[in-house]
């Protein structure tokens, strides 16, 4: 072998190529495992089935809390003047329509965001960084809000929101609280998770 | 005795020859510039603490159970039962302060005598590199413990990439592997925590000082003692500014570590806690999915960039620009050595813009720090009333110091660039004598 031989760079440079390629598919297909672990496991999922609350000692103006997939839903019962508040806010309101349909099935997008009037149904995580908000219910001026008609306040960073979950302007929280899937099952229960029949 | 060292050491020396000569450049005989001073001691004592934290932390491996049913017990357990569980304990909690306490003045030092300049840019990047994953590792190190304040820092710093459009949510259940901080969170955060993230750490570490070892260190004066004058009574071409590590650097730095050490003692031994700041009160109680602690603050290190977070609005319904804001006061520091275009290194030396610039950045991160820690919301009351809007004051307030944060690059961008008067920088270190 001479050293002076002539090299074929092309065929040298393809070499070098090819083999990055594949070396490199490999790598990426080789990390597709490890990458998949960290995906929830079948007994994380298995733990998100739907709940059953019985809602008939919930007293009017009172917030239960169940859980559901770890997450806490509040379950309000509104008393009249709650409900009879929730008109005149709109104006400090970002989204009073509650037009941003993620944050709620299409059969609680209306002014309470609820299937009857008097029972919030809704997911007690800020829409800011997650944090449970803190129910408020009077209609009486707190030290965050001299106005306040009642709803939730969240102690992380201030973010307010109204008796229907929904978030005032100039809060870092950028849209109003969730509302869940669910149904009456009859007067006294709700399923929590499953839409009600024929309505997706 | 002496003999049986130097046949191992021959023998070593005969099979590999390389050994010595890299001892003698990284060690022995860096020459490092005379006139470090008081500034100059806490890059050993990052070392020190990073040993201190791989030390205790292996220790604390051993009775430590990185489950979300046996963590916060198994933690009680080391404080109250292991023989001096406690001290080990609080050597590494009070460590993970003092590691921030140590790397911030480190960089605070590198800002004022321009260590990040051109030929030092590497040494900086390795440096960010090295501040980011220590601010990862110390996150996760947080949650171990499965307070409520672990549990809720945990969800809420992982709620920061669901503000990311498309890819946020499924991301979020990724990276805590359930719907919500649970045991598998707990549980990678461990193995990242003990194993992936400290081998990465080390790795950096040797190349930060590998790095800095290659352009040799900058000094209080910010002149290259490499272009000064050589020879000294060591060597006939190491820097005339120049002195061996060892023995002048290595004895020097013993009594900075002696020093630093009886402090680190007396936190440990009196104040471990620091009154709520290196271990928050609410980290004593069991981590609770359902009920949020009245304030979600994170430890005080992290304070600054939470207040960045919690400043910007959100608008176009979305959160992303706090992040983006938080995660851009970081970026921004990865890039000064090309923000700031001065060619004088050292701040006796350059304009008095900048120093009175490099002032307010110090002083808007201490003022961020306490937006972050909740330390204004407490005071704005006491201060304004109790019937004063203290959001807005509050919010006022941390904007106006998120302004100065950031200003800062700014105008270092533009003064740097023709508007900066400096004043002559001297041939050799000042003190060379």
């Amino acid at each position: 072998m001479a050293n002076d031989a002539v090299v074929d760079k092309s065929r040298r440079r393809f070499l070098t190529a090819t083999t990055a390629v594949v070396g490199g598919a490999g790598a990426v297909l080789a990390a597709i495992p490890f990458v998949k672990s960290w995906e929830p496991s079948a007994r994380a999922k298995s733990a998100g089935a739907p709940v059953l609350a019985d809602i008939s000692k919930i007293e009017p103006g009172q917030k239960v809390t169940f859980e559901w997939r770890g997450l806490p839903v509040f379950v309000v019962n509104r008393t009249k003047a709650q409900l009879d508040a929730l008109a005149g806010e709109d104006a400090r309101l970002r989204d009073p329509k509650s037009e941003n349909t993620a944050q709620q099935p299409a059969y609680a997008q209306n002014e309470a965001r609820s299937i009857k009037p008097e029972w919030l149904v809704i997911v007690g995580i800020c829409t800011h960084l997650g944090c449970v908000p803190d129910f408020f219910p009077e209609l009486k001026p707190e030290p965050f809000d001299p106005n306040w008609k009642g709803g939730f306040y969240c102690p992380c960073h201030k973010s307010r929101y109204d008796m229907a979950g929904r978030v005032f302007e100039g809060v870092p929280a950028p849209a109003n609280l969730a509302v869940p899937k669910y149904h009456f099952v009859d007067d006294a229960h709700i399923l929590i998770g499953v839409d009600p029949e024929g309505k997706a | 005795m002496a003999n049986v060292f130097a046949t191992i050491g021959n023998w070593v020396n005969e099979r590999a020859p390389g050994l010595m000569p890299v001892y003698r450049k990284h060690m022995t005989e860096y020459y490092a510039p005379k006139n470090f001073n008081f500034w100059y001691y806490f890059g050993v004592l990052a070392i020190v603490v990073l040993v201190n934290q791989i030390l205790t932390g292996i220790f604390l491996t051993m009775n430590y159970k990185p489950s979300a049913a046996e963590a916060f017990a198994s933690v009680e357990y080391i404080m109250r039962d292991v023989e001096w569980g406690w001290l080990i304990r609080y050597m590494h909690s009070t460590g993970a302060s003092l590691f921030f306490v140590v790397i911030y003045l480190h960089m605070f030092r590198g800002l004022m005598y321009g260590s990040f300049k051109k030929p030092r840019e590497l040494v900086w990047l390795l440096g960010m590199l090295i501040f980011l994953v220590l601010m990862a590792e110390a996150f996760m190190g947080y949650v171990l413990p499965w307070g409520n304040m672990s549990f809720w820092g945990a969800k809420v710093i992982i709620s920061l990439f669901g503000t990311i459009p498309y890819i946020g949510d499924s991301l979020v259940e990724w990276i805590m592997g359930d719907y919500l901080p649970a045991d598998a969170t707990l549980n990678r955060f461990f193995a990242l925590h003990v194993i992936a993230l400290p081998l990465v750490l080390l790795l950096l570490v040797v190349l930060h000082i590998f790095a800095l070892h290659e352009v040799g260190s900058n000094n209080p004066d910010g002149v290259e003692i490499k272009k000064g004058p050589k020879g000294n009574r060591w060597s006939p071409d190491k820097p005339a500014d120049g002195i061996p590590f060892h023995p002048y650097y290595t004895v020097h730095d013993i009594v900075g570590v002696g020093f630093f050490l009886l402090i680190a003692a007396f936190i440990i031994f009196y104040a471990p806690t620091f009154g709520g700041w290196f271990l928050e009160h609410d980290n004593f109680l069991p981590a609770n999915n359902l009920a949020t602690p009245t304030h979600i603050k994170p430890v005080w290190y992290f304070t600054p960039f939470y207040a960045i977070l919690r400043m910007v609005p959100s608008f176009f319904g979305t959160a992303i620009w706090g992040v983006l804001a938080m995660f851009g006061a970081i970026v921004l520091l990865f890039l000064l050595p090309w923000i700031d275009a001065g060619k004088v290194k050292s701040v006796r030396y350059r304009g008095l813009g900048f120093k009175v610039a490099l002032g307010l950045f110090a002083l808007s991160f201490i003022m961020l720090a306490a937006v972050g820690a909740g330390v204004t919301a407490e005071l704005i009351p006491e201060w304004f009333g109790a019937d004063a809007d203290a959001t807005f004051i509050e919010n006022l307030f941390g904007r106006i110091w998120t302004a100065v944060y950031f200003g800062f690059f700014v105008f270092l961008w533009f003064y740097s660039r023709g508007m900066e008067k400096t004043k002559p920088v001297p041939e050799r270190v000042t003190m060379h004598e």
